[in-house]
């Protein structure tokens, strides 16, 4: 459960960019620290705080599997990589929108502008 | 506007980005707006507020560009890139890095320009050197100005 007072939380844990190359490393799957560690060049000890940060937001659960910790997104974790990648797409899309009212001020053929 | 013009943004394999968009403009209208210096200027911006005071762009095999970004607070950063294959108004393969202010890794970007119904569909497909680079590239934001897109949504919550 992560009511809607958990988005404050969730928004100030993504506001690192650590962290949201941590969860868009998530994305493409569980992971345990060591493995996360490795190719952020980071130790252990500063992943896991990160992962603290991130699991208290809510945005990421861990599991038991022996002596290993995997963390994976949580819901939350997964609908705020939507959101951030939604943003990613809109700022992209405000250039094209502006190419578009330029396209539509050109001559078809030759690329040139109108009048 | 229907879903045909909407943008797509998503990842392949471990080190792709693919970004697609279609536009109402044939192929050759399209291809300049995205080779010439002036009309660059016009529209690669990213956020309100920032303008390409520098803007060079020579589009052929071994040619260089650079583009200037900046903002009213005078903050700003550039890109510098070399092109690898210039086929006009159908391919463009590039590789690019950004100085903010140290370089990112190189980047890979092919743009495809293809005919789609009466207008074009821009394929762009962005290799990044490990999964990584393109985790950072995701996280950080794809242009300098993203930091500002995602305090404005911080401030919506």
């Amino acid at each position: 459960m992560h009511p809607a007072s958990n988005l404050n939380s969730s928004f100030a844990a993504l506001a690192d960019p650590t962290r949201r190359a941590i969860l868009a490393r998530l994305a493409l799957g569980e992971a345990t620290v060591s493995e996360l560690a490795h190719p952020f060049e980071m130790t252990q000890p500063a992943i896991s705080q990160h992962l603290k940060v991130l699991e208290a937001a809510g945005l990421i659960v861990q599991r038991v599997d022996g002596t290993k910790r995997p963390r994976r997104l949580a819901t939350a974790g997964i609908d705020a990589m939507d959101q951030w990648l939604a943003m990613l797409r809109k700022a992209l899309e405000r250039n094209y929108e502006r190419l578009d009212a330029i396209l539509a001020d050109m001559e078809p053929n030759t690329g040139r502008k109108k009048r | 506007m229907n879903t045909m013009t909407k943008l797509t943004l998503k990842t392949e394999g471990d080190t792709h980005i693919l970004v697609t968009r279609h536009f109402a403009a044939p192929l050759e209208a399209v291809y300049r707006a995205h080779t010439d210096p002036k009309l660059l200027q016009q529209w690669l911006l990213g956020p309100d507020g920032w303008t390409m005071p520098v803007c060079i762009n020579d589009a052929q095999p071994g040619g260089h560009f650079r583009y200037e970004w900046t903002n009213r607070k005078g903050q700003g950063f550039h890109i510098t890139g070399e092109f690898l294959e210039v086929v006009p108004f159908s391919r463009i393969v590039h590789v690019e890095r950004m100085f903010l202010p140290d370089p990112t890794p190189d980047n890979r970007v092919e743009t495809k320009f293809e005919p789609d119904g009466s207008g074009t569909l821009m394929i762009i497909r962005m290799t990044l050197p490990d999964e990584k680079t393109r985790a950072t590239m995701l996280a950080t934001g794809m242009e300098g100005g993203m930091e500002a897109s995602y305090v404005r949504l911080e401030a919506l919550i």
